[in-house]
């Protein structure tokens, strides 16, 4: 039995574990805490001193870091506790670029949310000097503004804790401390992996994606050109958030009904590429393991991931699969099966991409994800950038009604549609794996032991005659506590499935960005890929290879997996990159 | 070695070497040879003497002659005078301000700077060669670590401290032992003992002045610490600025090393003990502890939030023990001489002695180490030897920019703890700077503000915006755009940043300014409200005039740069205070004494 | 460092040279005359012997110092030797050669040379 510790919070008597914080152990009291730097096990640094409460010592405490002792009396709600917080707000807005009419996070800012709570009506009583920062745009996919940075670290920490690559951090200090990348060098200098976790962690507007929609607006506006979309399998979990509805609502007949509406010529869906992709990486492992191939093969489908091994762990650029992308591989086949068939000159088509990432927008521009000069993809939008889209377009996303994909690279499988959440991947891979490998129909498609949100997960599966060791490993930190196991010899797999950003892509850095106070109780990444594995449950089809479409493709046109037509279009290279740029 | 029979000891502590001490020791072998005394006379260069203002200083035993403020020149004279023929140089004697008497017939500890001191802390400091390990030796150096570790367990070191009473000479005052036992009691696999001189209070210099003339002290008490805790390792975080310190406590260490008193066994027991230290690169906040770990660990300077406390989860997350240089120099005394003896001095709740840097408008700048319960008044008058130019005494400034200034009517406080932090001041670590009539309080809360600005690390928003927007008020004040309630807001934020500060730093960085709010408010209003510096010290609050002294002579006419004094010649002057720009060329001109700035 | 013996083995030789640093009043005390009168007439042979004797015989709490001249020309060199808690005694006209005997019988044994103070001379 762990022993609880009691203590009172605002005469209110509660029981937690040895451990909790003054700020956990009040919400179990009924008491939300104003928290700003705090980013449940993130972030808790004592920053912002917005959470601070008296506990009878000689200063105030700072809630989110303060461990609770016995028989600790805490009060949240006197008047000395709520002018110190009123105060401290003061000063950071007395230094906060308040363009609120404007900005990205409006409706969505911790800021603005804690001045509405906390009363803030004064925001000039202690004017005066301010900061100026020019905006980093430089980034393909990140921009960011320190004049509206409130210096609370979340992005530090996400960038160097969650995803181990550490390219921002404080320099100067006191009044002039700023975060920014070494030596006034610019993300788009640095070893960033543009995954945007920093963005998913920002509670203000000082991180945002590099908006792409008014080239999306002028794409659609253009009459020569024949403008396709594809959606990516995250989007669907989370979209509808941005819209007042419960997050773990799955939205993808919406979606599909929007993006008509919006004006795009075809609407697909990079699900289909997703099972496209499981044919041919599933094809890629089985010949790398028959044939002595480099093992552990693995997975490509994250750009971030995939850059983050070009800097850090470029000695692994052999076990990278050489598949695209899904979103990569479907506007590949986009602009030569479709436009064959549609009759419709490549250079005419335009291929737009949803995704929830923003390092996609980075990958898309990569010279060898074209051909003839033409881009895979043309343009990539976040999530976000799609909901601002269809709210400006007036569209009543909650009450619209549920339409499919278009025909011909509509079709998915349920194994496609997990591809969003952590293990999804390889889940897919598994399935058809097991099929093609054994010739006979697996029954329970369910593989528990890659699901779920911990940072690296393992599994041994009896495929015929061998056992395959997987791994599946979320988020680049984990990503390297696992590379570098296997570096030390410790650990041999056949195959592991890495995500960029933890939890998958249903936590992309381009997807609806949840509040601190939120994450504190609901953990997105569970509950989005929750949406996802419901969908998947419901599919009559759940293994890649049923995907009619998919089996269409490759009588049609492509040959059969790995074919020499399907290595020129589905099929990419990777380079090795420095930590440092010269 | 071989018997000398006079020592010529020559304060090697920063201050005296900045005042080209170095020089003195060469000009001295070089003399001592050519007069072939290099066999009966040797030089030693020791650490800090105490009395900066009178440096360079060097002192000759066995007569104990007190020579200051000795130039390259002088040496050849003291060489042929009294190392050759036993007279000693009576205009090189240091002689008393206070007293206006020469040292010459006194020994050390009767000049009125020397007699009302207790040197505890800096007892070996000007009186030993601190790059010998054999003199510290002598002088019962190590005899308390080997005490310790053949005679005492571990809790009765922790016991001794715990009943010596020493408190935290950092500042903060917290009880040694009870820290000691706080890591004893924190089960762990590895533990450290810091020690933390990472000085940043400007003009404190106490630290810095006892690794460099006691290195041994630091490093035998450390030992003991680290026996007593459980530690196998210390860290000294020194800052890169003290590089004799540095280098002094490297060589001690390496002699530690060659000695066995540091490393595997030492002294035949089980306890093994090594030290490193560690380079600071000047960073104020650095001083709070858990900062200073960050910055050991290779991390930005900045502190973390406690609890834990480092005795708890520390260095590299271990438990750790960190105490100020000036407190481990009192380690080796208590187990040598007992708990009670060094009860039997100071003040019942701050026991001991405590070492302050005296500074400012004051005659005898320097180092002194007193009793704690000595009158304010004391170390002031009798041992700082007052104000000179027989200004008055306006308010003495301790703690550095975390304390407060005490006004002159309260000058009989008794030094300790508790009185410095009733009348909202502190310790600190043992600065003191002396304020006559001519310095405006508004402008010295600035100054201290201005310091804690820069050395602010950042990360709270209280200290980091907080004390900036009051630094943005005092300096509109001082420049006589101070407006109506400027002072509620000054205290609003004072306060805000007391309570919710992350760190000590921030918490007390507002203290000058409460401080002096409290004592002298009427010269806060008398800016705000009229426009006056009563001190006559702002520049833009003070105007320059010329009185009926004047002899109409032109002079000053003629040396204003912006033409702002007319006037007939031997007729009365005027400054047309709208184009006067204050730069006092006038005042010095003027033979009269007929122009004032009001 | 392996024994407290050792240790004080270390400050027990180290403390006899700079025993002059020390208070108290426990030292010995030989102090030369060293004025020009002195060193004329030969102090500063008789002080390097001093200091040779005491070296030779390793002793403790003894110091040789110098001192101006005291105005008895005549008697240089002329020496001083304070034991402590006794009174002055005053040696005239010295030679090195005499001075192994008043570090032998009068700082180590203490007893008096009397044949070489200013006493016998003016008898």
């Amino acid at each position: 039995m762990e022993q609880l510790i009691h203590l009172t919070i605002d005469g209110v008597g509660v029981d937690v574990p040895a451990g909790t914080t003054v700020l956990e152990a009040a919400k179990q009291a009924g008491i939300n805490i104003p928290t700003l730097c705090y980013l449940k096990d993130i972030n808790q640094i004592g920053a912002c001193r917005l959470c601070v409460v008296d506990t009878g010592a000689r200063a105030l405490q700072a809630a989110c870091v303060l461990p609770v002792a016995p028989n600790m009396n805490v009060r949240t709600n006197t008047p000395a506790v709520r002018e110190a917080r009123k105060v401290n707000l003061e000063l950071l807005l007395s230094n906060h670029e308040k363009k609120c009419l404007t900005c990205v996070r409006s409706k969505n800012c911790e800021l603005q949310t804690l001045c509405q709570e906390l009363g803030v009506g004064d925001e000039t009583r202690f004017a005066g000097a301010m900061t100026k920062y020019d905006v980093d745009d430089l980034s393909p996919s990140i921009v960011r503004d320190n004049n509206k940075c409130v210096l609370c670290r979340r992005c530090v920490a996400a960038c160097n804790v969650s995803q181990a690559v550490g390219v921002i951090g404080p320099v100067n200090r006191g009044f002039n401390t700023a975060i920014e990348s070494p030596w006034g060098m610019k993300l788009s200098d640095m070893a960033c992996i543009n995954c945007g976790q920093c963005i998913a962690a920002c509670p203000v507007g000082a991180l945002y994606e590099k908006d792409s929609t008014q080239k999306v607006w002028d794409l659609l506006a253009n009459p020569n050109k024949h403008v396709v979309v594809q959606p990516a399998p995250a989007v669907r979990a989370a979209l509808g958030e941005e819209f007042g509805m419960p997050m773990g609502t799955a939205v993808t007949g919406k979606m599909a009904a929007a993006l008509r509406r919006l004006g795009f010529d075809k609407v697909f869906d990079t699900d289909f590429a997703a099972d496209l992709t499981i044919m041919e990486e599933a094809t890629e492992l089985l010949d790398r393991l028959n044939n002595g191939g480099v093992l552990p093969m693995i997975t490509s489908c994250s750009p971030g991931w995939i850059k983050f091994c070009e800097h850090y762990y470029s000695d692994f650029i052999p076990n990278l699969s050489t598949c695209k992308s899904p979103h990569e591989m479907e506007g590949a086949i986009i602009k030569s099966y479709y436009a064959q068939k549609a009759g419709i000159d490549p250079k005419d088509i335009a291929v737009v991409s949803v995704m929830p990432c923003t390092a996609k927008k980075y990958e898309a521009a990569r010279p060898e994800l074209a051909a003839n000069g033409v881009p895979d993809v043309d343009e990539v939008i976040t999530t976000r950038e799609l909901a601002r889209m269809i709210k400006e377009a007036g569209i009543d996303f909650a009450n619209l009604k549920d339409e499919d994909f278009d025909s011909l690279m509509g079709e998915s499988t349920g194994a496609a549609v997990i591809f969003g959440a952590t293990g999804g991947v390889m889940e897919a891979a598994l399935r058809t794996a097991y099929e093609v490998v054994t010739g006979e129909t697996l029954e329970n498609v369910d593989f528990e032991a890659v699901r779920g949100v911990e940072g690296v997960k393992e599994a041994s599966v009896k495929v015929g005659d061998i056992t395959l060791n997987v791994a599946v490993a979320n988020g680049t930190a984990n990503a390297a506590k696992l590379l570098d196991a296997i570096r030390a010899g410790e650990k041999t797999y056949h195959f592991i499935e890495i995500m960029g950003c933890p939890g998958g892509c249903v936590t992309g850095g381009g997807q609806p960005i949840v509040p601190a106070s939120v994450r504190m109780t609901v953990d997105p990444r569970v509950v989005r890929a929750k949406a996802l594995y419901g969908e998947d449950a419901g599919k009559a089809k759940r293994k890649s290879h049923e995907n009619a479409e998919v089996k269409a493709l490759y009588d049609e046109f492509l040959g059969k997996p790995n074919s020499h037509k399907a290595h020129e279009l589905l099929h990419t290279t990777y380079v090795a990159r420095p930590k440092y740029s010269k | 070695m071989d018997l000398y029979r006079a020592h010529v000891l020559v304060c090697g502590g920063t201050g005296c070497t900045s005042s080209g001490s170095a020089q003195l020791i060469e000009r001295f072998e070089q003399q001592l040879q050519e007069k072939g005394l290099e066999k009966e006379v040797k030089v030693i260069r020791t650490g800090c003497f105490g009395l900066c203002e009178a440096g360079p200083v060097v002192i000759v035993y066995p007569e104990g002659t007190f020579y200051s403020r000795v130039k390259v020149e002088d040496v050849d004279e003291i060489v042929s005078e009294h190392l050759l023929k036993g007279r000693k140089v009576q205009h090189l004697v240091y002689v008393d301000h206070a007293t206006k008497e020469s040292s010459i017939q006194k020994s050390l500890d009767e000049i009125g700077f020397y007699k009302l001191q207790k040197r505890v802390a800096l007892r070996n400091c000007g009186v030993i060669d601190p790059e010998n390990i054999d003199e510290y030796i002598a002088f019962d150096g190590y005899k308390a670590l080997a005490k310790a570790l053949t005679e005492m367990t571990r809790e009765q070191v922790i016991q001794e401290i715990i009943d010596s009473g020493l408190r935290g000479r950092g500042g903060g005052g917290f009880p040694t032992g009870m820290k000691w036992k706080f890591g004893y009691n924190s089960p762990a696999d590895q533990k450290y003992i810091a020690c933390n001189a990472d000085e940043g209070d400007p003009g404190a210099f106490m630290d810095r002045s006892l690794l460099e003339g006691d290195p041994h002290a630091i490093i035998e008490a450390m030992a003991i610490g680290g026996y007593a805790i459980g530690a196998s390792e210390g860290y000294v975080y020194v800052r890169a600025e003290y590089p004799i310190a540095v280098r002094r406590l490297q060589v001690a260490i390496d002699q530690a090393k060659e000695y066995g008193l540091l490393g595997k066994n030492i002294f035949g027991t089980d306890f093994s003990f090594d030290m490193h230290i560690r380079l600071g690169a000047g960073a104020f906040v650095c001083g709070e502890e858990t900062a200073l770990m960050n910055s050991i660990e290779g991390k930005r300077g900045e502190p973390r939030p406690r609890p834990p406390f480092p005795a708890v989860k520390g260095l590299f997350g271990k438990p750790t023990v960190l105490n100020n240089v000036e407190t481990y120099a009192n380690i080796p005394q208590i187990i040598l001489n007992g708990a009670s003896w060094f009860k039997s001095m100071g003040a019942e709740k701050s026991p001991g002695t405590k070492v302050f840097a005296l500074g400012g408008k004051i005659n005898n700048t320097g180092l002194v180490e007193v009793p704690m319960g000595t009158p304010l008044r004391t170390v002031i008058y009798d041992i700082g030897g007052g104000i000179p130019n027989g200004k008055k005494l306006k308010a003495v400034q301790t703690g550095g920019p975390s304390g407060g200034c005490i006004p002159a009517d309260k000058l009989d406080i008794s030094i300790e703890y508790d009185t410095l932090i009733e009348i909202g001041s502190m310790m600190g670590s043992g600065g003191m700077i002396v304020m006559d009539e001519d310095n405006c309080m508004v402008d010295i809360a600035r100054f201290f503000l201005d310091f804690t600005v820069d050395e602010s690390c950042g990360k709270c928003t209280p200290c980091r915006v907080g004390t900036r927007r009051m630094l943005e008020i005092l300096e509109r004040i001082v420049e006589g755009k101070g407006e109506e309630g400027d002072i509620e807001k000054l205290e609003t934020l004072a306060n805000n940043i007391k309570a919710t500060a992350l760190c000590g730093l921030g918490q007390t960085a507002p203290n000058p300014v409460l401080s002096t709010l409290k004592y002298f408010r009427d010269e806060y209003e008398a800016h705000i409200k009229e426009k006056r510096c009563p001190a006559h010290h702002c520049q833009a609050l003070l105007n320059y005039v010329i009185s009926d002294k004047c002899r109409g002579c032109t002079l000053c006419a003629k040396v204003c740069p912006a033409e702002a004094i007319s006037g007939a010649v031997r007729q009365q002057h005027v400054i047309d205070t709208t184009k006067c720009l204050k730069c006092g060329a006038c005042i010095e001109k003027c033979r009269f004494g007929a122009i004032s700035k009001q | 460092m392996k024994s407290l013996a050792e240790l004080e083995a270390i400050r027990a030789k180290t403390l006899e040279n700079i025993s002059l640093r020390k208070e108290g009043n426990n030292t010995a005390r030989i102090v030369v005359g060293m004025a020009t009168c002195g060193i004329a007439a030969g102090a500063r042979p008789v002080m390097l012997a001093f200091i040779e004797e005491v070296n030779k015989r390793k002793l403790e709490g003894v110091t040789v110092s110098q001192t101006g001249c005291v105005g008895m020309c005549r008697y240089e060199p002329m020496v001083d030797v304070i034991l402590p808690g006794q009174e002055k005694v005053t040696y005239i006209k010295l030679k090195p050669d005499m001075v192994a005997r008043i570090v032998a019988e009068h700082i180590v044994n203490g007893k008096v040379v009397e044949e070489y103070t200013i006493g016998a001379a003016q008898d």
